[in-house]
């Protein structure tokens, strides 16, 4: 009875608990206390949980000592250790932000029912990395997705009400779709626990439910990942969700939905099936071509700059599918290292834009989208934000030192060990668009004059500056050091490949 | 045909379902086409866990034909879901209607389109001086 067996509950319980404390508490400043301490806990256990799978061992946790399959099974292998790394981090970054941003952006009074909702979205997020029980994983996904919505329609103009009712509708869509699927998975194998439909799939895998099932989890999965062109209700939520609530979605939200596709994908399914006799792979391949080269395109012409960032983001989960359609382990490493890697670089470029929203307010602004007409010689006002969004703007290009250069060197290895030298091409090509719009910023920001009376330093307050950079020296770190991310990616495709059927 | 019964009325309330989130722009319209598509979902689980003839699993020397319980446990689930995103989706609905004094989606867009255009050009006045 010691703690350690006992961390794979802990991770999403804490959480869990810390958002029915912060609505009890009623107060702002105790709900920030308990939510962050909560999600540095689950910072914690993650590394702790990382620890311990880091020689290839799996952890099985049953719930209330019911062995699986007969009860909820938690399953913490290489991949799903990654992923908490990654979202418990970003929570644990994210939140001591919010202290300072939200105190510009939401009503006081609304305080502790923001962190409540962020708690209750963090422990979605873990929820789904860390179950390995169908049914388990739609619930877990609807308490995030749920808490998503509120966060986003927390936003001060009224137009973050209307995105985020039509995320409401997208979302739920997917999610039916989701649990039709895992309906299907259950009427023909009997079982919800993901390992033991696993190995009762292999008799039936031909048969038409289970194709349909796989049909309605693609579809569903993809729309919450939000994969060309199922994108349509990202780039309004994104743009006028709350600073804080945009860095934390676009870091985690799409990236654990994508963790559910590759589980679903190689854990359940098997590879054998689901890329080598399905069309799959091709389908997947030029959607992922579309939205690298269509999002990123469209990003180049938006006038805002949440917007511009929210169509980059569709354009990147276009790289991360892209090592996915490979079916190979460089490409899957591509895929979990982008996701880890984009995650934390496009955290960041939020998190610095959320500064320029808070001065903005400060300075007595009408409205404080951050359109470029604002951004005039804004390197002279806020240098240290300014050079933190370069610097994540040269990561989502893939400039050598930045992390973004690791994940898209693994996928042009992928695409040279298939042959496909269009295919790296197509990748470096689409890194041009990137190219465009980091430069539109670079332009506004450096080389235009800034309007009359604004030339005075005014730089984001330290409690948004630190945290933010905070990820883009860890976006130059990971991007030198890659024994962390790439090791682990590595490992967790081996895992994947080699018990997949 | 009558042994897919179930399965008939199912896919039947799933495309009615979808059918109006998409056709309908009525907000309120679209929570309860969203609300029908997802009911349709607990029929899909429930239906297949009844055996003619079965009963309740009680454990006893009588009884020898049980239906499933699990998808039951199940579709409670579910359907708190089902009630939490519908209550949601209304009291966005709600807050909507208060914002913008309308609760049709191509009134709204309508207003959103004027709300950019004055920023654009707001936005080239300020630019040009």
């Amino acid at each position: 009875m010691s703690l350690v067996t006992h961390l794979p509950i802990l991770q999403v319980v804490v959480p869990l608990m810390s958002a029915p404390l912060a609505v009890l508490l009623r107060h702002g400043g105790l709900a920030f206390a308990i939510v962050t301490a909560a999600a540095w806990a689950a910072f914690a256990c993650a590394i702790a949980l990382w620890l311990q799978v880091s020689d290839g061992s799996v952890i099985s946790y049953a719930i209330g000592n019911w062995p699986p399959p007969w009860g909820i099974e938690y399953r913490v292998d290489r991949l799903t250790s990654f992923v908490l790394l990654l979202v418990s981090g970003m929570a644990s970054i994210v939140l001591p932000y919010s202290r300072g941003s939200i105190a510009k952006e939401i009503a006081p009074e609304l305080h502790y029912l923001y962190y409540a909702m962020f708690g209750l979205c963090l422990t979605g997020l873990l929820g789904i990395v860390m179950t390995g029980d169908a049914f388990n994983l739609f619930v877990f996904l609807e308490i995030s997705s749920l808490s998503t919505y509120v966060l986003i329609a927390l936003g001060r103009d009224r137009r973050a009400l209307a995105a985020s009712f039509q995320y409401l509708i997208m979302g739920s869509i997917g999610a039916t779709f989701i649990v039709i699927g895992i309906g299907f998975l259950y009427l023909m194998t009997g079982t919800l626990n993901l390992a033991d439909m696993a190995v009762r799939i292999g008799a039936i895998e031909n048969s038409r439910p289970v194709l349909a099932a796989l049909a309605f989890l693609t579809v569903g999965i993809c729309l919450k990942v939000a994969l060309f062109p199922l994108h349509q209700w990202l780039p309004n939520a994104y743009t006028y969700a709350p600073s804080a609530v945009t860095a934390f979605l676009a870091a985690t939200a799409t990236k654990v939905l994508v963790y559910a596709l590759i589980r679903f994908y190689f854990s359940v399914f098997g590879e054998s099936m689901v890329f080598e006799r399905l069309p799959l792979p091709q389908i997947m391949l030029w959607l992922s071509l579309f939205a690298m080269f269509g999002a990123n395109f469209v990003a180049i012409f938006q006038d805002n700059l949440k917007r511009l960032f929210a169509y980059s983001s569709v354009g990147q989960i276009g790289y991360i599918t892209l090592g996915l359609s490979f079916d190979s382990v460089h490409g899957l490493t591509a895929s979990i290292v982008h996701l880890f890697n984009h995650g934390i670089a496009k955290g960041a470029i939020f998190l610095l834009i959320g500064g320029i929203v808070v001065a903005g307010y400060k300075s007595g602004g009408v409205s404080s989208a951050p359109t470029f007409d604002r951004l005039a010689g804004l390197s002279r006002r806020m240098p240290l934000t300014c050079f933190g969004i370069v610097i994540g703007g040269l990561s989502l290009i893939g400039v050598p030192g930045t992390a973004g250069f690791v994940s898209k060197w693994y996928l042009i290895l992928a695409a040279m060990e298939k042959g496909q030298w269009w295919l790296v091409a197509a990748i470096l090509l689409s890194s041009l668009l990137a190219v465009v719009y980091v430069w539109r910023f670079v332009e506004a920001a450096y080389f235009r004059e800034p309007s009359a009376g604004q030339e005075a330093r005014e730089e984001a307050p330290p409690g948004l500056l630190i945290p933010a950079w905070v990820l883009v020296v860890a976006v130059v770190w990971f991007g030198l050091d890659t024994s962390l991310t790439v090791g682990t990616a590595l490992d967790a495709a081996q895992q994947l490949m080699s018990n997949s059927r | 045909m009558l042994e897919h019964f179930s399965y008939i009325i199912t896919v039947f309330l799933m495309m009615a379902g979808l059918f109006i989130v998409i056709a309908r722009g009525n907000l309120i319209k679209k929570m309860i086409g969203l609300s029908v598509f997802q009911t349709s979902v607990y029929l899909l689980y429930i239906a297949p866990g009844k055996l003619l003839g079965g009963t309740a699993p009680i454990l006893a020397k009588q009884f020898t034909t049980y239906s499933n319980p699990l998808p039951h446990v199940l579709i409670l689930t579910a359907i708190v879901v089902g009630v939490a995103t519908l209550a949601l989706g209304l009291a966005l609905a709600v807050r909507i209607r208060e914002a913008y004094g309308t609760i049709e989606e191509d009134e709204i867009l309508t207003l959103n389109h004027t709300v950019e255009a004055a920023e654009a050009q707001h936005a080239e006045a300020r630019g040009g001086s």
